[in-house]
This record gives structure tokens, sequence and C-alpha cells, in this order.
């Protein structure tokens, strides 16, 4: 009878809310104007990163479209032969800096995405079995991983890349390994506390298999502040292969990111060249301000403590 | 304590031993140094000869002990570049690099402190917004990008501040700093700033992160009912309980300072053991780099181990917690 007659009341309390979860997600991120901004910044960048062979007014890697006379020219000048405007100007071998932007763009956003996703999915699998196995698993994974936290990312990137050499293969390795440990972390911590939920005892009781507890009940709860710090470290990848271009460690000059554009124009510097540098640097801040803008947003609406 | 003490002590031997194996692998055994050492001509003979010189025909195992042995004894092989000790060329420049990350520790903590202190008590307002605004963008800027920024607008353009090396130094303790000369600071300034900008923004959110939960807290609640004055409420209460968390991230963000100023050093031509690092690792160096690696991670582990010994006598919890652990 009772059952009966509080049942009714608590569906009461939640129809004002009947909006779906991600309805409800989706209008508490626009609550703020600066993450939306940075949210279409975010989405100009990736279609321009996509669509940057049919939007750049040249190849750049094609060495018959590049033409040394239009060398280290300003921004705004014309081209010699062809007549066409180089809007940000060119670097030391007459390449467009606009559309060495755009395929920069491209090699840094396929280098920070992939390698997130690769040790987010390692990361994920030791977080998870260190959760859930515990015991001598968990330590040695948790050891690892507070040694390698120990230390800063770009020493253990350093270390890796004067080691193995070059390419984006290696760099994207290098990047995974500095990036596994937080999502470990961040995994393990969340799967320990919802671990100890009614939910999983409910899920054993029915006596489901340990695999399906672990990926369809554990795992999905674990996923807010993951994905947030995911969201950062997209962000955190960027900048330090960029980073390791630029100190001329990370990619080969055959596929210039933005940080190796930007050591390029380096040496132009001083005698006032500042365009070869300075554009692909301002194209590498924003996307990182668009990322980290959209990930302090998710940070504040998916984290409990701080909901209103 | 004490037991905790020789623990936690046990435990950085550990690590930097690890450590040392690790760079010993990684830089020694999986590239060959006789390659790079022998004229490509030789013939195998002579390689052989080479490889013996070198005692890299000996059982792996016994390459470490050797290696641990020298490194003990503050022998890490001498520079195939510079041919002095590697060790002596890192300890040459180990005292401008330390300046330089002091520097911009002490320009992030004097700064964001009370910025992020003013974003978390008023996170609504135009100034809390503004600096937070403030420091995503330093989150966000590329420390070597912000370098050439300001070389371009400091060096290039108004022509005020050099845009490379250290410039006049003077000695202090027998050590040779140049935050003591007019010539100096002008040196120090872009580069220190540089390398502080990140920190700064981390402080910043720390700080305002701290106050933002303190101030839920019943203590506040409490100390502002009795009526104490609302200088005494955060000058006291807030502060006292969010520098716990703010000072063991000065603590542990003084090692990456460390490493980051291979970055700065790099740009501005600073002459500290990063870019001694970088032209190392350019010039395959390896005994260089093994000493830098070395040394960087010792310093990283001892600074670690003091973190934690600080910790553990601010907050009891710690310890206790541990020493629950290991019975």
């Amino acid at each position: 009878m009772r059952i009966a007659t509080e049942l009714p009341a608590s569906d009461g309390v939640s129809a004002p809310r009947a909006e779906s979860p991600w309805r409800r997600f989706a209008s508490e991120f626009a609550q703020s104007r600066l993450a939306l901004a940075g949210l279409g910044l975010l989405v100009a960048i990736i279609l321009a990163a996509i669509a940057a062979p049919i939007i750049s007014p040249q190849n750049p890697y094609d060495l018959a479209q590049l033409d040394v006379m239009d060398s280290k020219l300003p921004p705004g000048e014309q081209s010699s032969s062809t007549g066409k405007t180089y809007w940000l100007g060119t670097d030391d071998q007459g390449r467009d800096m606009l559309s060495g932007i755009f395929y920069g763009l491209r090699i840094s956003l396929v280098v920070g995405v992939s390698s997130t996703v690769i040790a987010l999915a390692i990361g994920l699998a030791m977080g998870l079995a260190a959760a859930y196995f515990g015991g001598w698993i968990d330590a040695l994974i948790m050891r690892i991983a507070d040694i390698q936290l120990s230390f800063p990312g770009i020493l253990i990137a350093l270390i890796l890349l004067a080691v193995l050499g070059q390419g984006i293969d290696k760099i994207i390795a290098a990047l995974v390994t500095v990036q596994w440990a937080y999502y470990a972390r961040t995994v393990r911590s969340s799967a320990l506390v919802e671990r100890q939920k009614e939910y999983v005892e409910a899920a054993q009781v029915l006596a489901l298999s340990r695999t399906r507890i672990v990926f369809r009940h554990l795992l999905p709860n674990c996923l807010p502040p993951l994905i947030v710090v995911a969201t950062v470290q997209v962000a955190h990848a960027i900048l330090l292969e960029s980073t390791l271009s630029f100190l001329g460690l990370g990619l080969p000059i055959t596929e210039p990111s933005l940080g190796l554009l930007i050591s390029n124009g380096f040496q132009y510097l001083l005698s006032g060249k500042y365009w070869i540098s300075f554009y692909p640097g301002l194209a590498l801040l924003l996307s990182i301000l668009a990322i980290n803008l959209v990930a302090d947003q998710l940070r504040d609406v998916l984290n409990p403590r701080l909901s209103r | 304590m004490l037991a905790f003490t020789i623990r936690r002590l046990g435990q950085s031997v550990f690590v930097l031993v690890v450590m040392a194996f690790i760079v010993f692998i990684g830089v020694y055994a999986i590239g060959n140094p006789v390659e790079l050492l022998v004229n490509p001509q030789a013939d195998a003979a002579e390689r052989a000869r080479a490889t013996a010189a070198m005692g890299l025909d000996k059982p792996l195992a016994e390459q470490f002990l050797a290696f641990l042995a020298g490194a003990v004894r503050g022998d890490l092989g001498r520079s195939f570049v510079f041919n002095v000790p590697a060790i002596q060329l890192i300890m040459d420049r180990l005292p401008a690099t330390l300046e330089l990350a002091a520097v911009a520790m002490v320009i992030a903590i004097v700064i964001g402190i009370p910025l992020g202190l003013i974003a978390g008590l008023k996170p609504h307002s135009v100034a809390g917004r503004s600096i937070m605004a403030g420091s995503i963008l330093g989150f966000s800027l590329p420390t070597f990008w912000v370098g050439l920024v300001l070389i371009m607008v400091f060096s290039v353009q108004l022509g005020w501040l050099p845009p490379n090396g250290r410039g006049e130094t003077v000695m202090l303790l027998g050590v040779p700093v140049s935050f003591l000369t007019a010539d100096g600071l002008a040196h120090l300034a872009m580069p220190a700033i540089n390398l502080a900008l990140f920190k700064l923004s981390l402080l910043i959110r720390l700080t305002r992160a701290g106050t933002r939960e303190a101030l839920l807290q019943d203590y506040v609640k409490f100390a502002r009912a009795k009526g104490l004055s609302s200088r005494r409420v955060i000058g006291v209460h807030v502060l006292k309980n969010i520098l716990i968390p703010i000072v063991t991230v000065i603590g542990l963000e003084l090692g990456s300072v460390i490493a980051f100023a291979i970055v700065t050093e790099s740009i501005f031509a600073w002459p500290g053991t990063g870019k001694l690092l970088i032209d190392s690792i350019n010039q395959l160096d390896r005994p260089v780099i093994v000493a830098y690696l070395l040394v960087i991670v010792t310093i990283f582990i001892a600074v670690n181990f003091l973190v934690d010994l600080v910790y553990s006598l601010l907050d009891p919890r710690v310890r206790l917690g541990q020493a629950a652990a290991a019975h």
C-alpha cells in the first residue's frame, strides 16, 4: 500500500524534468557562451583540417606548385608568377602559409586524437583491470602509473624520441606512453567508487558474467570523468607534439605539423619575418584554446560536486 | 615518523635504480654506440676492438653494474663532443637552469595565488571571470610560441630586451647568478616570464577551486557566524586550508619547471642543461644525455621525497593512512 502511494509521488517530482539526459546536458553546456564559442571554433577547425585539400590555395607539399621566387613574401603579397595573393605570406621555400597551416592542422589533429584514443583504450583496460581484480594486479599497474606520473610528460616523451628517432608512428607511441597513466588512474578511482554501489551488487546477484558487469555496468558509469580527462588530454597531446616537433624531435620535415612550421620560421624571426612562425602558432593556439574551453565547461557540467 | 621516512627513502632509491636501468637500456642497448664512433669503412676486427674497448661485448647485466658503479662515483662517461666528463658539463650548466626555474616559480606563486583567491571569492564578478579567461589562455598558449612572440615584440620590434643568452653574472656563494646584475635581469626577464606562464595558470585554477570548496565548508560558515571579519576568515581560515594542496603542487611542479625549461632554454639560447640536452640529442652525444637524465631524475625523486615528508608533517592523515595500509 505504502509503496503504491509513494511511487506516483516520486514520479511527480521527476515529471517536470522528463527531458532526456542528453538534452539536459546540452542545455547545461550551452549556459556558457564562452564554451559555445569554443565549440563553434573547434568545429570550424576540424572542418578546415578535414577539407584541407579542397580549401587550400595550393598543395604545400607538391614542390612543382612552389615557386622559389615567391619565398618569404609578407602577408597579402601577390605571387610574381601566378598573381595569386598569399594572405598569410610564404615561407623560405615559397610555400603559401595558409595552405601550410591547413595541412599542418590536419597532422596535428590526427596525431593528437589518435594518440589520445589509443592511450584511452589502454588506460581504460588497465584502470578497469586494476579496480576489478585488485590485489597484486592493482598494485603493479598503479605503481607503474604512479612512477610515470611523477615525471613530466615532456621528459618521458623526449627520452623516448631520443631513443626511437623521428616519425609519426614514433611520436604517437611516445604520446600514448605519456598519457595512458592519466586514464588508468581516473578509471580506477571512479570504478572503485562505482563497484561499491548497489547496481553492481544487483548485477552480481543476477549472476551476470564478469565481463558483462565490467563492460555493461561498470564502464558506462565511469565515463563522465574520463570524457573530461580525454578532452583536456587531446589539447595536451597536440601541444606536446608541436613542442617536440619545434625542438626538432617529433615529426620529420616531410610531414610538417604546426610545431614544425613554427620551428621553421623561428630562424627568420630575428630578421623581422614574423609571419612564418606567428600564424601557425596562432592556429595552434586557437585549436588548443577551443578544446580547453569545451573541456572546461564539460568539467563543470559533469562534476556533481558543483552541480546546482 | 622515522619508519615512514625510512620506508619512503627505500622507495625513492628503488625508483632511482629502476629509472637508471630504463635510461641505460634506452640509450645504450637499443642504439649501437660503435656505429657512431667507428669509421664507417672499418672492418670487422676494428669494430670488435672498439666494442671491447667500450665494454660492449660483455653481458648486459655486467655492463649495467659497471655503469651503476661508475654512476655512484659520479663517473657517467666522457662527452663525445666536448671530451670532458659528462657530469661536469651538466653541473656547469645546472645553476643557470635552477635560477631560471626558481625565478619562474616565484613569479607564478606571487601572482598566481592572489589572483586565484580573487577568482575563487568572486567567481561570477567581472574580475573573477577575466582571471579565469586569462588562465584558460595561459593553459592554451604554446610555451614555445609565447617565447617567439615575446622575442618578436620586445627584441625585434621594441628592442628593449636581448633575445638570447644569459648576460652578465656575479658569483653568489660560489654559484654564478644573473638576477643581481641589470644586464642579467634583462636577459632573465623574458625566459622567466615565459616559463612561469603555465604554472601561473595552474596556480590560479588550483587556488580558485580550493577557495570555492573551502567557502562551502562548515568551519567557514561557523567563523562567519562568530562574527569574524571577512579578512580574517579568508586570510586565516580559508587560506590555511587551501595551502596544503597548493604547497604540494608547488613542490611537485618544481621538477616539472626544470623539465619545461628545456623548451624555454632552446628558444632563448639560455645556457642551461635543457639546451645542452637538445644539443646532445641532435649530436647523439649519449653520455651527456644519460648524465642529464640521471641528474634530473635524481632531483625529481629528491623533490618528491621532500614533498611527501613535508606533506606528512602538515597532514597526519597521509602518514597514518600509509601506515595502516602497510599493516
